[in-house]
């Protein structure tokens, strides 16, 4: 959520501009297909298309009933379907054999298939092999970006980091660069780039590409620099646990497109309800959102086990009455950090947030090794086990005694499974889970993935060259954060934004050669007019692969500081869960 | 024209967008035989394409004109092209150079797909086993598309060297779980009887099989495939990961003689001593895990280097000769003390602490 800013800090543009845009051109496709039709829509797109325009708009031209895709046998009795999808061989197939089953009962129809943002080559394919390429009509719907917030934007595609990173299909590619020239097109011309990243580079060059063959215009700029990074260049930030409040609520909760839906334990009804978590909700605006920190921080910091929630609604009650109207949202909030904390006690956040710090900062490395066995064997959560690995794997480099080891650990628990424990004992859950993530395929990937993730990984010598390990003299007051590592508790400075932070300061990536190196390479810099025209201060980060919303806070953060403002332009909002999900859904 | 632009669809990839500066609205669309389709009458035809009524081989049909670069650099706008004038290998070859050198996944998988239909798999497969970004993208297209068994055959190309090891590993494992699947399914040895299996061994990764062995085969020659020893040098398993398996399954088994035999060594004068490539902090661990007795864990606590480890773990897991023999060696008389407050009265402990309390000969430092 954006904050109070300096007085002298640059505006932001207005993005509601691209909902505007996309909506128009989607109504002016469903038009394509005159009279009334069922909708179909992507399970992907359900979230980001309500954001633009909602049933009742739908309903406006013409849609009927609205659907989500399922790979299914379809219901519907309308004479004409429109699909509405992500350009997916499976969805496509789906589609072949709807048309396919309709044939067959020798039931006419009309379809229209509407990819989003752009069609592929492969799915026309099947429509022609599958016989049914005469059958549909299909069209493009250019809708690439997203605002979640005044200084967010996201290209909602989760699968880009699955895609371009683990699978190397560089499909996305020009997608990400048409991204970019929209919003050249529309905020632009940019001044500067900078980047770092094979997919940096060649979205760079993509997008190069596509403004050549372009119009050209001279506009007011209102975006100056941009930076574009991928997400392999810093896999360790994703990795940690967050404690900015997003971050929390982004890794219980799962945040959708900007809100979240809260369940019954948080609402203290028996509905759910969704809510938005942006600059819109008011309660989280300036003070109130550094004073949740700090208190969750204090928090954190109480050696004993467990949190006293009494304090907690004491505390919010009291810092917090100035906002009384508002008091509606508080009490979600308040209801959501309840629902936090009961799950972070269970999992004993400090001790977890304590074996992290120790893995960031290289110290008693075998305590936390002694941790993360013990966390397997408890079994408490296989993906937070996994998180740890994970961890531990990039930041000693891939030091094989810790991953191997670790990973038999959890054969070895997989193997209970094999062998009798007692006469009668059955498979619990969370041993068929752990069954289900150790087995052949998997457990071979597993080490693949870490042992390539760690190659690859310099982290230790990086981070002691870039200082991203604050010294631990001084207790470090969050109350007056002094640089980004306040979003990880003060120890730890995400690495991306501190490429960013000091790729920025020198205008380049001159006197950088080690870190360069370090990082694998594949680093640019193209340096544009020097015109005051251009708002130098307002700089749009793109990620490639996925932004965490602690990488935001600090991006946020160090934009107060320095007076200018960043601008996240994400492929979509990730978190480690999502991250080891990819990692594990790559299936061989 | 729509109609028109379908007739042609089987042949063309046509693009429904409105391309502002599509500057190929005013390309006649030709059908494979060279007449032309469309709404031109024929008088038109006669006066604004002569080239008609040339004999087809010099036809300069627009297609020719474009070049790999020039074709790839249209698929990319998502403009009209055409993939069948690609008709020699080397031809195929540049155009698929040319789509990797662009970076645009989805060109590189159409012309993949076109190669796939044109080119025989052996050809296709060698072609691609040189490309391996070229690879990566038919891969993955595959996987999508659920082709498995073409899959499978692509992965049992040797790649690299280590791709090879990794693939021949993987085989000689699959052959060597069905030779002891087919035994052990009878489950005729007694210990079978007592520990029955809840699944087979097979598609079970590296580790899982030497448990197994260790579990179910402990002890048989190396000659037998289903031996650890033999598992073990085939699968050039570290001795670390070795150890850390077998005890486990040891443990699991309470083989305590097992479990000490392998961590016996002979020194160079013959003499038999222990050593773990796993700290001994961790075998205590995992014996513990399964319920081994004071007296056996206690001979491992003993072993550990690391002095303030080996106190914690003896009282953890109640070690008392350990313990006091510690405080004896540091001379702690008051820890001492209070330790003698945790044992049992009357107990060989606990007299054995008043023998050393009573001890005029150690210098006790409190």
């Amino acid at each position: 959520m954006a904050q109070t800013d300096r007085r002298d800090a640059p505006g932001l543009p207005d993005f509601s501009l691209l909902k505007r845009l996309a909506r128009d051109q989607l109504i002016y496709l469903l038009e394509q297909l005159p009279g009334k039709k069922d909708l179909f829509i992507d399970a992907d797109l359900m979230s980001p298309l309500d954001r633009i325009a909602n049933v009742t708009t739908l309903k406006q031209h013409e849609v009927d009933k609205l659907y989500k895709v399922e790979l299914k046998p379809v219901v519907s009795v309308s004479d004409q379907l429109c699909f509405l999808i992500r350009p997916r061989i499976q969805t496509v197939k789906w589609i072949a054999d709807v048309v396919k089953s309709d044939k067959a009962v020798g039931r006419f129809r009309r379809y229209k298939i509407i990819f989003t943002p752009q069609k592929f080559y492969a799915c026309e394919t099947v429509l022609e092999e599958q016989g049914v390429y005469g059958d549909v009509t299909s069209d493009e719907w250019e809708f690439y970006l997203l605002p979640l917030d005044d200084d967010i934007i996201s290209l909602e595609l989760p699968e880009f980091f699955r895609d371009n990173f683990l699978e190397g299909d560089q499909r996305w590619v020009t997608t990400a660069g048409s991204a970019l020239r929209l919003l050249h097109f529309l905020f632009g011309p940019f001044s500067k780039v900078y980047g770092i990243g094979r997919c940096a580079k060649m979205v760079y060059e993509s997008w190069r590409e596509q403004v050549e063959d372009g119009e050209k215009k001279a506009q007011n700029p209102d975006i100056g620099n941009v930076f574009l990074i991928d997400r392999d260049v810093d896999f360790v930030t994703p990795l940690c646990s967050q404690v900015v409040y997003e971050g929390l609520v982004d890794d219980i909760f799962r945040i959708k497109c900007g809100s979240v839906e809260f369940g019954p334990d948080v609402t203290s009804t028996d509905k759910s309800l969704k809510v938005m978590l942006n600059s819109q909700d008011k309660v989280h605006v300036g003070e109130t959102q550094r004073k949740k920190e700090i208190w969750w921080e204090k928090q954190r910091k109480k050696k004993r086990c467990g949190m006293d929630i009494k304090q907690m609604k004491a505390f919010v009650a009291e810092e917090l009455k100035g906002l009384k109207q508002e008091h509606r949202l508080l009490s979600l909030h308040i209801g959501a950090c309840e629902s936090i904390m009961k799950k972070k006690t269970k999992q004993d956040f400090q001790e977890l947030l304590k074996t992290e710090h120790s893995l960031l900062e290289g110290f008693e490395i075998r305590e936390c090794i002694t941790y993360i066995e013990e966390h397997i064997n408890r079994q408490v959560s296989m993906i937070e086990s996994l998180r740890l690995l994970c961890l531990l794997s990039l930041t000693e480099n891939g030091e094989s005694y810790g991953i191997e080891h670790l990973l038999s650990f959890a054969n070895l628990r997989q193997i209970g499974l094999l062998v009798e424990q007692q006469p009668g004992e059955t498979l619990t859950v969370m041993e068929s889970k752990v069954g289900k993530l150790v087995n052949d395929k998997t457990a071979g990937k597993l080490t693949d993935a870490f042992s390539s993730l760690a190659k690859k990984s310099n982290f230790r010598a990086l981070s002691k060259r870039l200082m991203l390990i604050p010294k631990t003299g001084e207790e470090y007051d969050l109350r007056v954060p002094r640089d980004m590592a306040y979003i990880f508790s003060g120890a730890y400075i995400p690495l991306s934004c501190k490429l960013i932070e000091q790729v920025l300061e020198r205008d380049g990536w001159t006197g950088f050669e080690e870190v360069t190196r370090m990082l694998n390479g594949h680093e640019f810099a193209v340096t544009g007019p020097e015109d005051s025209k251009y708002p130098q201060r307002i700089i749009l980060v793109m990620f490639l692969g996925g932004c965490t919303f602690s990488e935001i806070s600090a991006l946020r953060f160090l934009g107060r500081e320095r007076g200018c403002k960043f601008i996240v332009l994400t492929t979509a909002i990730t978190n480690s869960s999502r991250l080891l999900e990819s990692l594990l859904d790559n299936q061989g | 024209m729509k109609e028109s632009k379908r007739a042609v669809s089987s042949i063309l990839v046509d693009d429904d967008d409105d391309d502002d500066d599509d500057d190929d609205d005013d390309v006649e669309k030709v059908s494979w035989s060279g007449e032309p389709v469309g709404t031109f009458s024929e008088a038109s035809t006669r006066v604004y394409a002569p080239e008609l009524r040339k004999p087809k081989s010099e036809c300069k049909d627009y297609f020719s004109d474009w070049s790999p670069e020039e074709t790839v650099k249209r698929m990319r706008k998502g403009k009209v092209y055409s993939l069948e004038r690609f008709r020699s290998l080397q031809d195929k070859l540049l155009l698929l150079d040319e789509a990797v050198s662009a970076h645009d996944g989805n060109v590189i998988t159409a012309v993949l797909i076109y190669l796939k239909k044109s080119l025989s798999k052996e050809i296709f497969f060698q072609e691609l086993m040189v490309r391996e970004i070229a690879l990566r993208h038919y891969v993955h297209y595959l996987k999508e598309m659920e082709e498995q068994k073409t899959l499978v055959e692509l992965m049992k190309l040797p790649f690299s060297q280590d791709d090879a090891i990794h693939v021949q590993d993987h085989y000689t494992l699959l052959e060597r779980q069905i030779i002891i699947e087919a035994t052990d399914k009878k489950g005729e040895a007694e210990i079978f009887k007592k520990f029955p299996r809840k699944a087979s061994i097979l598609n079970m990764p590296i580790i899982t099989t030497l448990y197994y062995s260790c579990f179910y085969h402990y002890g048989e020659s190396e000659g037998t495939f289903s031996s650890p020893a033999n598992i073990r040098s085939t699968f050039r398993i570290s001795e670390k990961q070795y150890i850390l398996t077998a005890l486990g399954a040891r443990a699991k088994l309470k083989s305590w003689f097992d479990v000490d035999s392998l961590f016996n060594t002979k020194n160079w004068l013959g003499y038999t001593k222990k050593r773990s490539p796993i700290g001994f902090h961790r075998v205590v661990d995992i014996l513990q895990k399964n319920n081994a007795p004071v007296q056996v864990l206690k001979d491992y606590v003993s072993l550990i280097d690391d002095a303030e480890l080996k106190l914690s773990l003896a009282q953890k897991y109640k070690c008392h000769d350990i313990v006091i023999e510690m405080y004896r060696d540091l001379k702690d008389r008051q820890q001492l003390i209070v330790y003698q407050g945790k044992v049992e009265r009357g107990s060989h402990e606990d007299r054995k602490i008043d023998q050393l309390l009573g001890n005029m000969q150690i210098r006790w430092k409190n």
